[in-house]
């Protein structure tokens, strides 16, 4: 499923952040998202997400094609990985936890409450939750917070297994993980801001 | 003009500044004729209106109870209105109007509430009972208060009023499920809605009619009051209009500055 | 569905989940009554009906702060809105499992503490039956409260402000019947109203729900 942006504005607090931004994202590929804080990447990612509406412009092949893994992740202290996990899949209509478990190195883990893991434990159940889904294209912000050495390179295998299998991942991020892939610089949105439509518009 | 254009260009007011320089240039007026109807209506009703056989002069408070009881449902009325455009259309004007007529409305409220309770003190005995009518005035100014508190809370102004105005709609049905709960629930003292009764107005119904002697000065003081609450709604919702252009100015100035 | 509530029971049920907070405030405004306008038991049994009622409401207005911000917080509600389950269902949800955890344990313990607050002994069978009618209601109506102010920073006493006059309308007619059951009078008209806006707020206002909670997703 390739994911088509064309022409996308986006508006955070009624203030538009990025415009014009036109991409297309095919199987198999990554794309890595960059560009300084506040500039609009969580707002791109939560809009390509479906969570909020685009100002303008278009975005096709992501319905229900997108898993989407914040800074928060959706996970519950005091169940367990194997709970928290299963919990997902079934919410997202998909079985089997096992493969995300042994893809993030969690089998050990598999009985202990999320409460009591590590932050970068909890940052790699975080992710094996989006693996869960079973979704093909992957929205992921800032995935390599509190993740060692050793972690990121178990997140850039994971991603890597993930494009391998026809699936493409959408990546906000600072570092270098080694993917093949383009990356989209988003620069400040010098431009004026435009008036959000003809009614606003009188605002100003 | 046909309907349509003329339904058309009706939507032009929901541009702002459209709607500002409409109602600078109208708001003279409402103004003026408001005070003027109202001044007329009290002093006709206050002094030039014989007291009442059973009631003596305690009545006349009627000329500001119930314009006020009326502005006050109506003005939550006006409020789903807007809200429904601003839903359904998205004119800001539209949500500042609803969000204008809010504090408008809890003061009508609280006029019919202390009128009605200065009027009851002598004519039931009681400042307060627990009424139908009562009870469903201070259940509306309870929902005022949840509906302007809402607005308050919120930062971003576009979630406010998507906020208010499904609020407004869930509380407009659960006002009227009030009403005919506290109906069921006591049946009171207050008399019926006697002002706007034909029965009552043309004199046939002799119990708890209005007589036309007190209704004429009655009128102008309603007219006056409906006067007053355009007035006062244009004039608000002109001040939220320009406290939402400093907020869209500040903004711009963060994004390019 | 049933994945989302079975953890929601769950979530409940272990610890720091808060099931039976409610119960307890139940409890402790029903002893307190007693306090505050004397022993007589004729008084008490006269006032029992309303009372119990408007303590099982204030106990569940308590609990609705946590009903949705938890999952707010830790982005649950974010990623719910982009599974392939509606968030109307997911509202629905929310309140069946508040209901369960809140609502229906309010329900089982009223009869007890009507024992302290000598209720008649006909009230009782009233009493339970109009609870357990209305307590639903009160757990959907809050979970639009709940979902009106879930990215509200200090929500919980605007969410009192919302919701509590939502609930006049259950309140009246369920303490009604809870009162007339108890005198014996007839309680055919307003069991009927109270069961009506039950019915008719669990089938429209998770709609409404599901409207204020995508708005405060954006």
């Amino acid at each position: 499923m390739t994911l088509t942006v064309s022409d996308l504005s986006i508006t955070r607090g009624g203030i538009p952040v990025l415009e014009g931004l036109s991409f297309q994202l095919r199987p198999g590929k990554a794309l890595i998202l960059r560009g300084p804080n506040g500039i609009g990447k969580t707002t791109l990612l939560r809009t390509l997400a479906g969570l909020q509406p685009p100002l303008e412009g278009t975005i096709e092949g992501a319905e229900d094609q997108i898993a989407y893994a914040a800074h928060s992740d959706g996970l519950k202290p005091t169940l367990t990985v194997t709970e928290n996990l299963t919990f997902w899949a079934s919410v997202f209509g998909t079985s089997g936890i096992q493969s995300a478990l042994d893809a993030f190195d969690l089998n050990e883990l598999a009985d202990r409450h999320a409460g009591n893991l590590s932050a970068g434990q909890k940052r790699r159940l975080g992710l094996a939750r989006m693996l869960v889904t079973g979704r093909p294209i992957w929205m992921l912000d800032e995935p390599t917070v509190s993740l060692d050495k050793n972690a990121v390179q178990m997140f850039a295998d994971a991603v890597r297994a993930h494009l391998a299998q026809g699936g493409s991942a959408l990546i906000a991020t600072h570092i270098d993980l080694g993917l093949d892939g383009e990356v989209l610089d988003v620069g400040p949105n010098k431009a004026k801001p435009k008036p959000i439509d003809d009614f606003d518009g009188g605002f100003l | 003009m046909s309907i349509a254009a003329k339904a058309n260009a009706l939507w032009e007011y929901a541009n702002p500044r459209k709607f500002l320089a409409t109602s600078e240039r109208v708001l003279p007026f409402f103004w003026i004729t408001s005070l003027a109807c109202i001044c007329v209506g009290l002093i006709w009703g206050f002094f030039f209106t014989p007291d009442d056989y059973k009631q003596g002069s305690t009545v006349k408070i009627i000329y500001l109870h119930v314009p006020a009881a009326l502005m006050a449902i109506n003005c939550w009325l006006m409020m789903l209105a807007t809200s429904l455009v601003w839903l359904v259309r998205r004119h800001h004007v539209s949500a500042l109007a609803a969000r204008a007529a809010a504090p408008i409305g809890i003061v009508m409220t609280l006029i019919a509430l202390l009128t009605g309770a200065i009027w009851g003190q002598p004519m039931w005995g009681t400042w307060w009972a627990w009424d139908p009518r009562l009870t469903s005035f201070l259940i509306l100014f309870l929902f005022y208060l949840g509906y302007v508190a809402l607005w308050e809370a919120i930062e971003d102004p576009d979630t406010a009023a998507d906020l208010t105005s499904v609020l407004c709609l869930v509380g407009s049905v659960f006002a009227i499920l009030s009403r005919y709960a506290v109906n069921f629930w006591n049946q009171g003292l207050h008399q019926g809605a006697s002002v706007m009764r034909a029965a009552a107005v043309t004199g046939t119904d002799t119990e708890e009619k209005v007589s036309n002697i007190f209704f004429y000065p009655l009128l102008v003081c309603i007219i006056g009051f409906v006067l007053l609450f355009i007035a006062l709604v244009l004039y608000r919702t002109g001040t939220e209009i320009r406290a939402r252009r400093i907020k869209a100015l500040m903004a711009r100035e963060r994004v390019s500055g | 569905m049933i994945a989302l509530l079975l953890r929601d029971l769950k979530l409940a049920f272990r610890a720091g989940g808060g099931f039976g907070l409610g119960l307890a405030f139940f409890l402790i405004v029903t002893v307190m009554v007693p306090f505050a306008v004397g022993p007589q038991s004729s008084l008490l049994s006269t006032i029992a009906p309303g009372v119990l009622w408007l303590g099982a409401l204030l106990a569940c207005l308590l609990s609705l702060d946590r009903l949705l911000a938890l999952d707010w917080e830790d982005g649950s509600l974010d990623l719910l809105a982009t599974a392939p389950l509606p968030l109307e269902s997911v509202v629905t949800i929310k309140a069946l499992a508040h209901w369960l955890t809140t609502g229906l344990p309010l329900v089982l313990a009223a009869p007890f503490l009507g024992v302290l607050l000598n209720l008649p002994v006909p009230g009782f069978f009233w009493l339970v039956i109009s609870l357990l009618i209305g307590t639903p209601a009160m757990s959907v109506i809050g979970t639009f409260g709940a979902a009106l102010t879930v990215g509200l920073k200090r929500g919980g006493l605007l969410l009192s402000l919302l919701v509590l006059p939502l609930y006049v309308p259950t309140l009246i007619f369920g303490a009604e019947v809870a009162r007339r059951g108890a005198t014996e009078m007839e309680v055919q008209t307003p069991l009927l109203m109270l069961a009506g806006i039950t019915a008719a707020t669990i089938a429209l206002l998770p709609f409404a729900s599901a409207a204020v909670l995508r708005i405060n997703l954006r």
